[in-house]
């Protein structure tokens, strides 16, 4: 099981309290994560990454870990602690505007 | 018994204003998507418990929402917005091109007979259609693939496609409007467009028969006389009585002719709005004091209306789709400013009281009369 925090305006988006659980079968890395949380929740597809080009959107980062991995390759494997459960991984709206 | 629905978006959220035929006491709903940015909201004129919504955000994209029972619930539906083929390029700020890039929808326009289709005006500027009740999203490409594309560039909001006009006499025929880019006209339905802004003036722009390079701020009809088009241009209100094939100026005696919205009354085609603001570089109103004008004449000759609106210190704008008239037999005209506040008249201009006074900036307004 795989732990995921939402920013506020995706929990509300895709109906959510909380963190949210994913499975993935195969290599843990942010792809495959995405991947599932968007197979659970199809709403959240677009609002994360681009649905042409699959990059992540540029005021979206990702921490783990208390590490930023927004620039790490989307198939770069994700800390062992994400992939077990023992931390969650942090889908953040970049600190800008009013 | 008839009711009036105000269908507001804001930059924090959608509010659905509704009262009943007297239009003075009003319940408020919302925030719907709180904290999203709502650039439109708008009914089908066939089934007007079907609503669509413009839902997004710089973080997170966009959203669009839909609702089968006249906004008391919604659900998200497809917010992939490809262009068609290789984007390709258009002008830029800096005079080198730059590629399309999707970035949100401005407007949004229901058909006028099936509530399965809506349009949907884009930035950077393209027209999309669903013919499934919002699930899909297809661009008409013909638009962005005139022989002018390349030259399109935007204007200090964005290149986006922000006015959408359907022809009721005509299914066939679309108007749409871009900034900075101009007028278009469609009259095979999508399938090849061109520009309409003969008679624009435009400072700055060398040649005064440019074929593209207006900013134009919105265009208004009466759906009885669709071959009459009102246009609010950047500076210069604008008229054309051949469907676009040519534009007269009709600012009159206008105090300033910048402005945003231009609206028509519903049962007098000549009975026009405008909301004038300073200037390019003041987005507010003259003096302080928030006038709506209002020409019986078709331009030209326009009046001041100010009972109800306030009259000093008073520095809001009124955004291009922030303004929208009922069907009642006494017309309601209603506009939203970035103040937050909405306004509504119930006697087509003649007062004004406000509906709300501290809603979030506001960036639409639409009216949907109901049986």
């Amino acid at each position: 099981m795989i732990r995921v925090i939402l920013p506020a305006h995706l929990r509300m988006l895709a109906r959510v309290e909380g963190e949210v659980h994913v499975t993935v079968d195969g290599p843990v890395t942010r792809g495959a994560v995405l991947d599932s949380l968007e197979s659970t929740f199809p709403v959240l597809r677009g609002t994360i990454r681009d649905h042409v080009t699959q990059r992540r959107r540029p005021m979206v980062r990702f921490f783990a870990c208390e590490e930023d991995l927004s620039n790490e390759a989307p198939d770069a494997p994700l800390p062992e602690s994400v992939a077990t459960g023992a931390e969650p991984l942090l889908v953040v709206g970049a600190m800008a505007g009013g | 018994m008839t009711g009036i629905r105000v269908l507001v978006g804001t930059r924090k959220g959608a509010f659905v204003l509704t009262s009943d035929g007297a239009r003075v006491q009003w319940e408020v709903s919302g925030p719907h998507f709180a904290g999203w940015e709502i650039y439109h909201v708008k009914g089908s004129p066939v089934d007007p418990n079907r609503l669509y919504a413009s839902q997004s955000s710089a973080w997170f994209g966009q959203v669009m929402q839909r609702s089968n029972d006249g906004g008391k619930s919604w659900e998200p539906v497809g917010n992939a917005f490809a262009y068609d083929g290789v984007p390709g390029t258009h002008l830029w700020y800096d005079g080198t091109q730059h590629p399309w890039e999707f970035k949100r929808v401005w407007h949004l326009e229901p058909s006028l007979t099936d509530p399965d289709t809506v349009y949907a005006g884009v930035e950077d500027a393209a027209l999309f259609r669903s013919s499934d009740g919002g699930q899909t999203w297809h661009e008409l490409s013909g638009l962005r693939c005139h022989t002018s594309g390349p030259r399109w560039q935007p204007g200090a909001g964005g290149m986006c496609l922000h006015t959408i006009l359907l022809d009721p006499s005509d299914p066939k025929r679309i108007f749409i409007a871009i900034s900075a880019a101009g007028a278009f006209r469609t009259d095979d339905a999508g399938k090849t467009w061109r520009p309409v802004n003969r008679g624009l003036k435009s400072v700055g722009i060398p040649d005064p028969n440019a074929e593209v390079g207006h900013c134009v701020h919105r265009i208004a009809m009466h759906p009885a006389r669709p071959n009459v088009l009102f246009m609010q241009k950047h500076w210069d209100v604008m008229r054309s009585d051949d469907a676009g094939d040519s534009w007269q100026e009709v600012s009159g005696n206008l105090p300033t002719d910048f402005g945003f919205p231009i609206g028509v009354h519903a049962h007098e085609p000549d009975t026009i709005y405008v909301v004038p603001i300073t200037s390019d570089s003041q987005h507010y109103p003259l003096e302080g004091k928030l006038r709506v004008y209002r020409s019986r004449t078709g331009g030209n000759e326009w009046e001041a209306l100010t009972k109800g609106l306030p009259q000093k210190d008073c520095y809001v704008n009124v955004l291009r789709d922030a303004m929208a008239v009922d069907t009642l037999d006494s017309c309601g005209v209603y506009f939203g400013t970035t103040g937050g506040q909405v306004y509504a008249s119930a006697d087509a201009g003649d007062s004004w009281a406000p509906i709300v006074r501290d809603l979030p900036a506001v960036l639409s307004v639409e009216v949907q009369t109901l049986a």
